[in-house]
């Protein structure tokens, strides 16, 4: 189980707001989710190596060949606010 | 004195961390171009903007060189290796983490051999993995430091270039060592072809964990110095760090565990505010992101193309051209220098050449403030003027006139010679300067008979000054001793 303390130490590092009700609910919905993680515990898996991925691929690479980049106007039409061409953000704390 | 006390209590562990931009045209995961001073934000993609969606893929030419540093450093390379999540929130990170590698990293366990004031030092490599680069924050505000701006400005050409991070034991007792290894690094790097490791381009970072060792021999409490960007800034802020440490220790207080970085405009170590969760990374493997798995044939193949590294020219130096550890290291300081000799050793003796290549060539050139490139001595001009004195058609005094002369002018020594008449005397215009020196001095030339071998330098002084130093100092020796005591 997952205590509303982690829960909200969770949420904090994900930068996200939550209200106690919320809280409550995300620690209902977290347990389920860590207790059928949980079940794969109980079977033996001495000397099976963690799975990251289920594709049985390796070694997916690309040669070192340059591609056209965004033009520039496209790449900061995202942008929130935009400065000499550079995307502008609140100051850093 | 104080200092001196001071170094003997307190020994300083320090172990370094570095950044370095690989050579590759293209980024990490994304085919934009690496650039250095370009418009911002003109060489930007969907994946190095962390648009959402957009797929990474593995640039295998940044493997490669990862591989080949890792080799270079004698690392172990994983036959199985993983990238993974680091997660934390800054404006330089569009994606809310940065791919990196943790549990399972390209290579592990190497070591830099590092010359230092004191011997060679062995620093061990920890681990060598590979990762991308943040993109760059430009603060505007008050001073251009981060806690006084008003906001931030972000160029993301830099987000996503190939970087190695390569991580040392905590093996580095002192500052100037710490800079001596980072030079170490960065020459082996660039033999290798593997990163120009400019700092001042910002292609080499560098971070430090920085200790005290107490006196029952236990590590102290380490703080973290960030980013000096220069060697010099290396050696200093890990000097005032240590300084700082040592001042805490000695007024009764404690060092805490912090991250600081120096900043060189007021020459002192500053605090970083403490960013809660900066430790809190919760890597876990990048699912967009398959492992790599190198095989043997592959990694002994990159192994079989890395170019003889400094320290291997050097031992080879000294094994098939005779050298001491000393002209070997001087000769091998540098590919071109190295290059330079071989090419006169080749044609000459080895040792005759080392002589000339590092005390007189390179003698001259560091007087005239020049490199080996400028130089107007060709290898074949070397080869020339030791020859002249081996075949004792010039004498060693004259050969360093006509080394003078061909330094300034690039002329033939052999030209040189014939216009400077600096061709050495004959065995017999010799011989007769050596008799006239006899007999004008009966005393000494006495003396030598009776086999008193002090007054035959007194002699061939006499004899060197009546040539004007065209003899050969040997061989006048030879000649006068023949003459007196056979
Ligand atoms: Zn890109």
């Amino acid at each position: 189980m997952i205590s509303e303390e982690q829960v909200r130490h969770v949420a904090d590092l994900a930068r996200l707001g939550l209200t106690d009700e919320e809280v409550s609910k995300m620690r209902d919905q977290l347990g389920v989710i860590l207790e059928s993680i949980e079940k794969i515990s109980e079977l033996d898996l001495e000397g099976v190596p963690p799975t990251a991925n289920p594709l049985n691929l390796t070694n997916v690479l690309r040669p070192d060949t340059p591609r056209e980049p965004l033009p520039r106007e496209e790449a900061l039409r995202v942008a929130p606010e935009v400065m000499d061409n550079m995307f502008a953000v609140p100051r850093i704390d | 004195m104080e200092t001196r006390e001071r170094k003997k209590t307190y020994q300083a562990v320090i172990g370094l961390e570095f950044h370095v931009h690989l050579a590759t045209e293209t980024k990490m995961f994304c085919g934009c171009r690496v650039t250095y001073g370009e418009e911002p934000n003109t060489q930007v993609c969907p994946v190095c903007l962390g648009h959402p969606g957009a797929l990474p893929v593995i640039n295998e030419r940044a493997v490669e060189l990862a591989v080949m540093a890792g080799l270079a450093m004698g690392c172990e390379v994983a036959p199985r290796s993983v990238f993974a999540r680091k997660n934390y929130f800054y404006p330089d990170l569009p994606k809310g983490y940065q791919i990196s590698q943790y549990e399972e990293p390209l290579c592990t366990g190497g070591y830099l051999e590092v010359p230092t004031s004191e011997g060679t030092l062995r620093v061990g490599i920890t681990r060598l993995h590979l990762e991308e680069d943040a993109a760059k924050n430009v603060h505007v505000g008050e001073s251009g430091r981060m806690h006084g701006s008003v906001g931030s400005l972000v160029d993301f050409n830099r987000g996503g270039t190939p970087l190695i991070e390569i991580v040392t034991e905590p093996d580095i007792p002192s500052p100037e060592a710490a800079r001596a290894t980072a030079n170490q690094l960065k020459s082996i790097l660039r033999a290798v072809g593997v990163s120009e490791a400019d700092m001042e381009k910002g292609q080499m970072r560098c971070d430090a964990n920085v200790s005290i060792r107490n006196p029952d021999g236990s590590f102290g409490t380490k703080t973290e110095l960030k980013n000096m960007n220069s060697f010099r800034f290396v050696e200093r802020g890990l000097t005032r760090e240590l300084e700082r440490q040592m001042a805490l220790l000695e007024s009764g207080g404690r060092v805490e565990q912090t991250t600081l970085h120096y900043d060189p405009d007021d020459d002192e170590v500053h605090e970083l505010r403490s960013k809660e969760y900066a430790h809190d990374y919760r890597y876990f493997p990048e699912p967009d992101l398959l492992p790599l798995e190198l095989s043997g044939a592959w990694v002994e193949e990159i192994r079989s193309r890395l170019p003889e590294l400094p320290e291997q020219m050097k031992s080879r130096f000294m094994e098939s051209y005779g050298l001491s550890e000393y002209d070997a290291r001087v000769l091998t300081s540098s590919r071109e220098l190295a290059e330079y000799y071989e090419r006169v050793a080749a044609e000459t003796d080895p040792k005759q050449a080392a002589s000339w290549v590092s005390v007189e060539l390179l003698g001259r050139l560091n007087d005239a403030g020049l490199g080996i490139s400028d130089s107007r001595v060709t290898p074949e001009h070397l080869v020339e003027i030791i020859e002249l004195v081996r075949s004792r058609t010039i004498s060693r005094t004259a050969a360093k006139e006509v080394l003078d002369q061909v330094f300034k002018t690039g002329d033939r020594p052999s030209d040189v010679v014939e216009r400077e008449g600096l061709k050495g005397l004959g065995e017999d215009e010799l011989s007769g300067i050596v008799e006239q020196v006899i007999a004008e001095n009966p005393e000494p030339a006495a003396k030598v008979r009776g086999g008193d071998q002090k007054v035959v330098g007194f002699l061939v002084g006499q004899v060197m000054r009546a040539t004007r130093g065209q003899a050969d100092g040997g061989e006048v020796r030879r000649i006068i001793l023949e003459k007196l005591q056979s």
